[in-house]
């Protein structure tokens, strides 16, 4: 050996794999322009369709006359609900277990809702085209208050349901209702409040907000006739679950079918699920023969497709006067708008809301949600966050702070009182998960002592001393929040999409001059998975990260996988990388040994190839291996190097994570500031560093958004009053706080290289500790509870509400 | 959203471009920035059957000194006010109001001219031009005329301006040296409209207010001159009741519309607070 | 509608089109040009993600019309990086300090981003953030992004680039 020899570092180094803060590939071509975007996509004769929509949110419609729109230059087709009936798709199944207009079809259930579908040479003249088709509305009373959906004169929205008393998820009690899902033990918990010491009930509700990625929904669709084969692209989050509805709803074979999802604009979950404007845009293909782009624009983003949350959670606690909690109580009221078009697991209406119980040791719990139907966007997607997860842990996280303040106990010390105990775990949870691990104690004091918080305290009541004596008039709250996500859906036990199981899956082929590629059954939409995959492959069999080439997103290419969203694609599709990778090296060890003339047993592995125990000079480098492997492999062993698997994950994965938020509110215009946010993030083993701290500012920007005043709200009529970007709160660089990132690591048991998902854990924990920092400011005024979001009026009003201003 | 189909124009005179907008009638829109028309445009809640884009138009630009005034011609975009050092000298609001317009992008083709003449009560250039005392050159098929900013509001959208005639000019009469000012505006973000705004220039003199001028953006059809918030502060030093009584005689002309900004209530309180915290800041900024 | 020719320099190189007075720029950039790199986020110009240079201003594509880029000197995310194809310090920067994520931003960040170093070489973090407040991003926080253009204008002054303590 001389001088030259790469150390042990150096050659880990040269790996760039798990823990390194590689530099994204992806960066290369976005940076440059050079991303391929559904947009992007130009195909020859390519035709362009746009949708009229409802001004109306409940109307009849009396006719359609689109005679003037095919008098427009360009216009070739207008498409309505009759037109779709001649193929029977004028309705849709939703993700839920629903079903969904593609088109009006007799009446329309909430503004914008998608009425005729005109298709024109370009935008242009399809724009000119649907402001020419005339639509003849009867309005009908609109239900937009989901606490009236139930009354007894409630307009009835959905005449196709009329006489179903049993929906996707069991028994309807009501026109407007679509499922009551209920879990625990509700005796056991009744009884638990029966003898409570203190107890706390609030209505906690978590507003209706959007996704909204940059980049809106969108797709080209196109038919050749000759061959029966249906090509998509699209924004698509899940492209093989999009393949699989498109063939059983189009009655076409499902190898005819290409779907492709390139570059993707941010996805939120904006796009896992199925919209009109994909079914119209194939319609139109196959009816044309030619292919048919769709875009929508922001408005539309913003009022028809894909909204989220939208849930009212009357929340109870029972606990000891010492602050042991002892039992917890939610109803869920959820508006789902006109459709159940919720995308969540099958078995799952209200997502998995049942981690209500969070970080805490309830040893009773008792949950029930009821869905309901109104006059507004259909969905209930899960924005950045694992299905309900952002809903469950707001609504724990809330309480726990409006207990505390009950108690007279600071929130933090109440939440240390009660966490899991890192023994307890694998945890049993009263509401059914089974948590894999957790140091909740250590992340908590670690978050504390970072930000001085004991300081904060005490720097609080100077102030609050202060603002009483009449010195100023500025308030100051600190938030504080302690989460528990679950993510990585699912095992195929209790997860599935419309029977397919959530597993994820991964395909490797390794070529012969020790480069290769790997393919994948998810789909990032910004989340660098072409850079962060060949990490986890490059540690996994010692070929460096750069000789590894990521694809995703061709369902003709890419081994069948459930897509990404719900941060499942480290839990489940990682793992599946890590275990194709292992079946790789298996194989390269058989070879290795050949080759080194020994047997495997005596084969160590050492960082990038094999070497045999006991002799340091006789070693094969894993590139050396793939070079054998298309030439002298062992004999009856195959040729090759490929591996495939997919992976079912035995459980969930649980990160989580402390968060303390502190932020002044001026109580006279309701202006605040957040002075600072401290994120601590516990997401196991970390792949790339870089990567997890951008995906944290991420979600704490869109937490911040969404608790400070990203709202989509309707007035009275039905209209939507937030449907720009104006008006949507959507903040920009001024505006965004800095943010403060930390980490602890406590690796997941059961998934193979300990990592736990961490892209939706910022938007999780987030939101509480923001809405927990307003309410704690607002807290020695004598308010309890704030309801969301907290925009600068609404802050003016609270202060109103507790008489600031007759004070002063 | 795309645009309705028009003709376009691009006249290289003042005199074409009042031809053309006379000639075309109530069909033809005058172009500036286009950030207002544009996006009403594309939506097709506006639907010019031509569009006049003054670009071309020689001798709408520029920022000269006349005297005792200071003349701006329309399609000066606030990034050049901005970049003005006549304007950060005379009138140093004009710039500070300016950066609270919009964006940068915004700002590079925004224009004083376009923020004035359309009427849209979330501009926030008239009231400050009410406040400064402007008056805006308006050339039309009769000639020219001079008309005071403070004449020239009517409602919503509704202006003096005269079928087929063009803003061509503001002409501002520099304040007196060692005046105060300020201009706050509370938006929700960056490229907001203001929720309320308030425009203060004032000069002192032995620590008691001598002049005041007070104007509220974004709380009427119209932007306002609060005369009575003005002259609430004259001769005083600006104590808290003063300033209490001039933010309620501010508060007592606005009729803001209830909107995603907040209910009328909040957004006649917080007018209140922005008249208030003008004054307070312009009386420091005072000589 | 009656088409209008057009020219206009894109990039160094002169083109030419026939367009309808109502044809927006940036769809004749995306369309007419086949450069796609120009994006379109939110059609009311609130975004930014159109952003384009147009003699010397950074303009937001979507909400100004082609003819009036009549004879303009445009430049848009394809003619950034350096002459020999190198990432320029701008698109180094984005890429080093993980200033994006799903790209859909990054053309109009970095376009912005050029104008205002040009104007402001040394730029604060406030005059930074107040000069990208004109585009949206909806992955990075921003936090990156800040880093990336003082990375950038680190190298474009010739000065060693130093993170700020957090």
């Amino acid at each position: 050996m001389n001088d030259m020899t790469p150390t042990r570092e150096q050659r880990t180094a040269a790996l760039e794999g798990l823990g390194c803060k590689r530099k994204r590939v992806e960066d290369i071509r976005f940076t440059q322009g050079k991303g391929n975007y559904v947009d992007d996509v130009k195909l020859p004769g390519m035709l362009h369709g746009d949708f009229v929509r409802s001004p109306h949110a409940h109307a009849r419609v009396k006719s359609i006359d689109d005679s003037e729109a095919l008098k427009v230059p360009g216009v070739l087709a207008v498409i309505t609900a009759e037109t779709l009936k001649t193929v029977n798709l004028a309705w849709m199944p939703t993700l839920a277990g629903d079903v969904q207009m593609v088109l009006a079809d007799g009446k329309v259930l909430f503004q914008n809702q998608e009425v005729a579908f005109v298709v024109a040479t370009d935008r242009y003249a399809a724009d000119d085209g649907i402001n020419k088709v005339k639509v003849e509305y009867e309005p009908l009373p609109p239900l937009i208050d989901p606490f009236k959906a139930m009354d007894a004169d409630a307009p009835v929205l959905r005449e196709d349901l009329a006489g179903k008393t049993t929906g996707a998820h069991g028994p309807r009690k009501h026109h407007n209702h679509i499922f009551e899902w209920t879990v625990g033990d509700k005796e056991l918990t009744d009884a638990a409040f029966k003898k409570a010491e203190v107890t706390i009930k609030e209505m906690i509700s978590y507003h209706r907000t959007h996704p909204s990625p940059l980049e809106t929904c969108q797709c080209v669709c196109s038919f050749d006739k000759i061959k029966g084969e249906l090509t998509i692209w699209g924004t698509f989050q899940a492209p093989h679950v999009i393949r699989t509805v498109v063939a059983l709803i189009a009655k076409l074979p499902e190898q005819k079918i290409h779907v492709i999802s390139p570059d993707i604009g941010g996805g939120f979950g904006n796009k896992v699920g199925a919209y009109p404007g994909y079914i119209c845009a194939a319609v139109a293909s196959i009816v044309t023969g030619k292919p048919v782009k769709w875009v929508e624009d922001r408005i539309e983003n913003l009022t028809a497709t894909s909204f989220a949350r939208d849930y009212h959670m009357t929340t109870e606690i029972a606990a000891t006067k010492q602050g042991k909690v002892t039992g917890l109580r939610v109803h869920v009221l959820a508006d789902h708008g006109a459709f159940d078009a919720c995308a969540d697991p099958s078995k799952w209406p209200a997502g998995f809301f049942n981690i209500v119980t969070g970080s805490y040791d309830f040893p009773t719990a008792h949950l029930a949600v009821d869905g309901i139907y109104t006059n507004k966007a259909p969905g209930g997607v899960a924005y950045r966050c694992s299905f309900r997860v952002t809903e469950a842990a707001y609504c724990i996280e809330r309480a726990m702070d409006i207990l505390a303040q009950k108690l007279g106990m600071d929130p933090a010390e109440l939440r240390l009182k009660n966490f899991i105990r890192p023994e307890q775990f694998p945890y049993h949870s009263a509401l059914g998960w089974e948590y894999d691990s957790g140091d909740y104690g250590t992340a908590m004091r670690k978050a504390m002592e970072t930000v001085k918080y004991a300081e904060l305290r005490k720097e609080q009541e100077a102030l609050r001393a202060a603002f009483k004596r009449g010195e100023t008039r500025e308030i100051m709250g600190i938030g504080v929040s302690f989460f528990t996500e679950i993510v990585g859906a699912g095992p195929s036990k209790n997860c599935d999409i419309l029977g397919i199981a959530m597993f994820d899956s991964c395909e490797i082929r390794m070529h012969p001059t020790g480069a290769g590629i790997a393919r994948m059954g998810t789909k990032s939409q910004g989340q660098g998975h072409e850079t962060t995959w060949a990490q986890i492959i490059a540690t996994e069999i010692g070929i460096p990260a750069d000789n590894i080439m990521v694809e995703e997103g061709n369902t003709d290419t890419a081994p069948y996988g459930l897509g990404t969203y719900g941060s499942r694609s480290t839990p489940v599709a990682g793992a599946a990388i890590a275990m194709a990778a292992r079946k790789i090296k298996a194989k390269a060890q058989m070879i290795a040994a050949y080759k080194l003339e020994v047997h495997e047993d005596d084969l160590e592995w050492d960082i990038d190839g094999f070497r045999v125990k006991g002799l340091p000079e006789k070693f094969m480098s894993m590139k050396d291996i793939c070079w054998a492997a298309y030439n002298s492999v062992p004999p009856g062993m195959e040729p090759g190097l490929e591996a495939v698997s997919y992976y079912d994950p035995p459980n969930m994965t649980y990160p989580f994570g402390a968060y303390i938020c502190v932020m002044t509110i001026d109580v006279d215009t309701g202006v605040y500031k957040v002075r600072r946010f401290y994120a601590l993030d516990d997401c196991g083993t970390r792949i790339n560093p870089m990567i997890i701290e951008g995906q944290v500012h991420g979600g704490l920007t869109e937490a911040f958004a969404i608790a400070m005043g990203q709202e989509i709200r309707y007035d009275a009529e039905g209209n939507v009053v937030t449907g720009s970007f104006m008006d949507f709160f959507m903040p920009t660089a001024v505006e965004t706080p800095h943010w403060e990132t930390d980490f602890t690591v406590t690796p997941s048991p059961h998934h193979p290289i300990g990592a736990k998902g961490v892209g939706e854990s910022p938007n999780v924990g987030g939101v509480p500790a923001f809405s927990n920092a307003v309410n704690d400011a607002f807290s020695f005024l004598g308010s309890t509870h704030i309801q969301m979001p907290h925009d600068f009026w609404r802050n003016w009003q609270a202060a109103k509400n507790l008489g600031v201003f007759e004070a002063a | 959203m795309i645009p309705g189909p028009f003709s376009y124009h691009r006249p290289a005179t003042v005199a074409d471009a009042v031809k053309l907008l006379s000639t075309l009638g109530d069909e033809a829109r005058p172009l500036a920035g286009g950030h207002s028309l544009v996006p009403m445009m594309k939506l097709r809640l506006a639907t010019p059957e031509h569009l006049v884009d003054l670009h071309g138009v020689a001798g709408l630009k520029g920022i000269r000194r006349d005297g005792g005034k200071v003349v701006i011609g329309a399609m000066t975009t606030q990034h050049e006010l901005l970049a003005s050092d006549e304007i950060a000298k005379s009138i140093p609001i004009l710039q500070e109001t300016a950066l609270l317009i919009a964006d940068p992008q915004v700002r590079y083709r925004g224009t004083i001219g376009g923020n004035i003449a359309n009427g849209d009560p979330g501009n926030d250039m008239p009231a400050l031009m009410m406040t400064l005392g402007a008056t805006y050159r308006l050339e039309g098929p009769q000639g020219g005329r001079e008309v005071a900013a403070a004449d020239f509001y009517q409602g919503a959208y509704f202006t003096a301006i005269e079928p087929g005639e063009l803003v061509t000019a503001i002409s501002i009469a520099v304040p007196p040296a060692g005046h105060g000012h300020a201009y706050e505006k509370l938006k929700r973000k960056v490229g907001d409209y203001a929720t309320a705004a308030a425009a203060v220039i004032l000069t002192m003199s032995g620590g008691k207010v001598a002049t005041c001028t007070v104007g509220l953006t974004n709380l009427s059809e119209t932007p306002l001159l609060a005369d009575a918030a003005a002259k609430a502060v004259i001769g005083t030093s600006l104590d808290p009741a003063t300033l209490k009584k001039a933010a309620a005689a501010a508060e007592a002309i606005m009729v803001p519309a209830a909107d995603a900004r907040g209910p009328v209530e909040y957004r006649k309180h917080v007018g209140g607070i922005m008249v208030m915290r003008a004054l307070q800041r312009a009386a420091a900024k005072a000589a | 509608m009656a088409k209008t020719q057009i020219t206009m320099k894109v990039n160094g190189a002169e083109v030419e089109g026939l367009v309808e007075p109502r044809t927006l720029l940036v769809h004749f950039i995306r369309e007419n040009l086949q450069m796609t790199g120009t994006h379109i986020g939110c059609e009311t110009t609130h975004c930014g993600a159109c952003t384009v240079d147009i003699d010397g201003m950074s303009v937001k594509s979507c909400t100004m019309f082609a003819v009036q880029a009549d004879g303009s000197d445009v430049t848009t995310i394809e003619g950034m990086a350096n002459p020999d194809g190198s990432l320029s310090a701008l698109q180094e920067g984005f890429r080093m300090m993980h200033g994006l994520q799903c790209g859909f931003c990054t053309p109009g960040m970095i376009m912005r981003a050029q104008r205002l170093l040009k104007e402001n070489p040394s730029p604060t973090e406030a005059e930074i953030r107040m000069g990208i407040s004109g585009n949206i991003c909806r992955c990075t926080g921003y936090q990156n992004i800040v880093k990336a253009i003082q990375y950038a204008a680190a190298k474009i002054n010739g000065v060693e680039f130093r993170e700020a303590a957090e």
